[in-house]
């Protein structure tokens, strides 16, 4: 069966504050770097899966990203989903 | 009849509400591992304050999936009283007992602190036995306490009368000052506040023992 590589990027909803971002935000500006308007932290998470086909694939870290790595109160999610590769397992 | 505390891996104020309930209040208390899904005997259950599975992904989020919560879902669709306290309030939420969500702190600070808090909500028989619109104060210790929601989901639990503590001085930039809620039904209750920590006269105040004393009817 092919495997997959996914990667999931969690960000907080644009109406939800995000005090991490905006530390980091005043930390950049203090460190001199300019022209920084906005920034806001999320997380990548990446994922091996094995699946029969890419569509299959993309079904399941979609229900994964929707139950476990995001709470959609709070946040949104992207994912991208690279095409099959060859499995390393025997 | 008994009150059941369940543990996970990281819950670190599980000795503190036994010590509350059964310690100071004379209450048949036990704990439940997480892992346990046998809930029989009991007329109420805790979820208590700290990081469980180390808050990996998200407070709560890991939790929500513990075997024991499985059977509390069918506990409270029969009744059952639910008391989240911290942890437990965010593991609530994620598990969809109570809307909303518990973020991080407005200044990202991690409080730990006495505050006051007003009591909005008697609706419910966990703040009945208070003087309403009394303030009373409970220890916070918190780093992702701040209160989130819709719109639409505030003015249904205000709708519903489901708001049950405010705080008076906002600490951590919760929506409306919500410092706890409860369902519909008036059988889960989740709040920030740690009343465990306040019902021991000798260390400090006892205005959390009310709410402790309504886990059980008598």
């Amino acid at each position: 069966m092919p495997n997959f590589k996914a990667k999931v990027q969690v960000s907080l909803r644009p109406s939800v504050l995000d005090p991490a971002g905006e530390a980091a935000k005043s930390a950049a500006i203090k460190l001199g770097v300019k022209g920084i308007s906005k920034v806001r932290i999320g997380k990548a998470i990446d994922i091996e899966i094995e699946a029969p086909n890419k569509q299959d694939a993309i079904e399941q870290v979609e229900i994964l990203s929707d139950r476990l790595l995001s709470n959609p109160v709070i946040e949104n999610w992207s994912l991208q989903l690279d095409s099959a590769y060859s499995s390393n397992h025997d | 009849m008994t009150i059941g505390i369940v543990v996970f891996p990281g819950s670190n104020c599980d000795r503190d509400v036994h010590w509350a309930t059964q310690g100071c209040l004379g209450m048949s208390t036990r704990f439940l591992w997480h892992e346990s899904t046998d809930l029989n005997g009991l007329e109420a259950v805790v979820l208590p304050g700290g990081f469980s599975y180390g808050d990996y992904l998200r407070c709560g989020a890991i939790a929500r999936f513990a075997p024991v919560l499985s059977s509390l879902l069918e506990f409270v669709n029969k009744g059952g009283k639910v008391l989240g306290i911290c942890n437990g309030f965010q593991i609530l939420t994620e598990l969809g007992l109570l809307p909303g969500a518990l973020t991080r702190n407005q200044e990202l600070h991690f409080i730990c602190d006495t505050v006051p808090l007003l009591i909005s909500s008697q609706r419910t028989q966990w703040f009945k036995n208070y003087n309403q619109s009394k303030n009373i104060f409970l220890p916070i210790a918190h780093g992702e306490g701040r209160y989130q929601c819709s719109e639409s989901i505030l003015k249904k639990l205000q709708d519903e009368d489901s708001i049950a503590l405010k705080y008076k001085n906002n600490p951590n930039g919760s929506i409306n000052d919500i410092a706890a809620i409860t369902n519909k039904s008036g059988n889960v209750l989740g709040m920030m506040p740690h009343p465990e920590r306040a019902a021991d006269k000798d260390i400090g105040g006892i205005d959390g023992i009310k709410i402790l004393q309504a886990l059980l009817s008598n």
